[in-house]
């Protein structure tokens, strides 16, 4: 949604700067328990996205007096290093994305984690993004969902999602900066595939009724092929040779 | 708070039965009415009444710099203030998640839409025109984003930019001569939000601040001229499904014209 000013061709011969076609993700791998403190955590590298996810919990609430004696409270926060762009040195700690950004991310938590079985407890979930390309708010929440699932926390499904986007007039998925910076259009969502709920919508740009429901469809595709490589980095970290006892 | 939790459950009982705590429909909108030009120091300003609610929204024009990546740009910028006049809960203070996420929606909604032409805002001597949204939560009884974005549509379709003198000095900031006119900002498209609350399965228009406490969620969508859709935003634990959202989207079409006609 940037300035036309010194917008590159995003689409040439109906391929994108990348080469890849309009439903191609970029190449993403997800490693579960990367950190040793953390009760649960994951690194996502997606393109040249990196991000790490943490989580902390159930434990002890604090500030104690905004415990919930019915449920388990989710604090998400997503920030992005100071070192993280391509251009130039950030501000350290969150600004209005990142706070609306950690907002919509507690949300999905939420929903998709067990809460009332934790009352009076705290799960925090913590989003660093290291390097952004585009996505990284995707990336993060799921990342965050391994973290989570890597921490033994009961949850409702694997969460996941990708952001589409239409670029010189084509909708395509998982944008990179390029494509997000000129393109015409954003619609980044985490969804649930086991419940078909959207947990995570959010969009801007001009779209037809057409457009937005071919994006949904889109995103539901796009997270089929998120959600397996989730599945592989909890496969790598906790599948054994150990044939099961029969 | 335990009142809170009287009324969730008053609330979720009548939702059941397909009511509504003030007798509406799921889709039916409180009274609404438009003020403009409530206010003569700032540039453009209106305040939105949905029933009991009531938001301000104040324009005014600056000069500026541009920002370095966008030198051929004016800058457009919304923000929210939820005053500790609106509502017990509002406490004074820097801008929370609830302000932020309110003020970049409405943000989102009419820049996407390119409602203000920011090639228009770049004035003779390279400066450019800032114009500066700031939403004010003067009374909180529900839909606050909704009420915010027609107020400053609103706003921004009665602002008038003052006549501008460049400085004789090279690169120095011009002046404002704020009394005199130079003809109103110039909107090239029409944005509203409708702003669905899910309570017990069932998504309604125009929640009161009670129906609030008792939603699982709500679903923001920004209708531009009747047919695009140029914002959106989920909020709350409440998942979403794709009919469902689609089904929302025509609501919001279709009631884009009853808030239209307040600009």
């Amino acid at each position: 949604m940037g300035s036309s000013a010194n917008k590159p061709q995003l689409i040439v011969d109906g391929k994108r700067i990348s080469g890849r076609g309009p439903m191609d993700l970029r190449n993403l791998k997800i490693t579960a328990g990367v950190l040793k403190k953390a009760n649960g955590s994951a690194m996502i590298e997606w393109g040249n996205n990196r991000v790490l996810a943490a989580v902390y919990g159930p434990r002890e609430v604090f500030p104690k007096h905004t415990t919930d004696p019915r449920k388990a409270l989710i604090h998400a926060r997503y920030v992005m290093a100071p070192f993280s762009s391509a251009e130039e040195h950030g501000r350290s700690g969150p600004n209005r994305r990142s706070i609306e950004i950690s907002k919509v991310a507690k949300h999905v938590f939420e929903n998709n984690v067990l809460v009332n079985q934790f009352p009076k407890t705290m799960i925090n979930i913590d989003m660093e993004v290291l390097q952004s390309d585009g996505g990284t708010r995707v990336a993060a929440i799921t990342a965050a969902s391994v973290a989570l699932v890597d921490a033994g926390i009961p949850v409702r499904d694997l969460v996941q999602g990708v952001s589409i986007g239409k670029v010189d007039g084509m909708q395509v998925a998982d944008l990179d900066k390029n494509e997000d910076n000129y393109g015409e259009s954003d619609m980044p969502a985490i969804v649930s595939l086991r419940t078909g709920e959207i947990l995570l919508y959010q969009m801007d740009g001009k779209l037809t009724r057409p457009e937005v429901d071919n994006a949904l469809s889109m995103i539901f595709e796009g997270a089929k092929k998120v959600r397996e490589k989730q599945v592989e980095a909890l496969r790598a970290k906790y599948e054994t040779d150990v044939a099961p006892q029969e | 708070m335990i009142l809170d939790e009287v009324k969730e459950v008053y609330i979720k009982d009548l939702m059941k039965k397909g009511q509504r705590a003030d007798g509406r429909g799921a889709m039916d909108y409180r009274p609404i009415r438009v003020e403009k030009n409530v206010f003569s120091n700032c540039e453009g300003s209106a305040i939105a009444y949905f029933g009991d609610t009531k938001v301000l929204a104040g324009v005014k024009i600056d000069v500026a710099e541009p920002f370095s990546d966008r030198p051929d740009e004016g800058i457009f910028m919304v923000n929210a203030e939820f005053t500790p006049a609106a509502h017990p809960e509002f406490e004074a203070g820097p801008p929370n998640e609830k302000s932020i996420e309110l003020a970049r929606v409405v943000d989102r909604g009419i820049r996407a839409a390119n409602s203000i032409d920011v090639k228009s805002l770049v004035l003779p001597d390279g400066k450019v025109l800032g114009v500066f949204v700031d939403v004010y939560v003067l009374d909180h009884s529900g839909n606050l984003t909704d009420a915010a974005a027609l107020a400053a549509m609103a706003a921004l379709k009665n602002t008038r930019i003052p006549k501008y003198e460049p400085s004789a000095k090279q690169g120095a900031k011009g002046t404002f001569v704020r009394e005199e006119s130079a003809g109103n900002l110039a909107i090239k498209s029409d944005v509203i939000t409708c702003s669905f609350e899910k309570i017990e399965g069932t998504n309604i228009l125009d929640a009161t601040d009670e129906e609030e406490i008792a939603s699982d969620g709500r679903l923001t969508i920004a209708v531009a001229d009747g047919q695009y859709m140029v914002a959106s935003q989920k909020s709350g634990r409440a998942g979403f499904k794709q009919q469902e959202l689609m089904s929302l989207f025509d609501a919001a079409v279709a009631k884009y014209g009853e808030l239209a006609k307040y600009f």
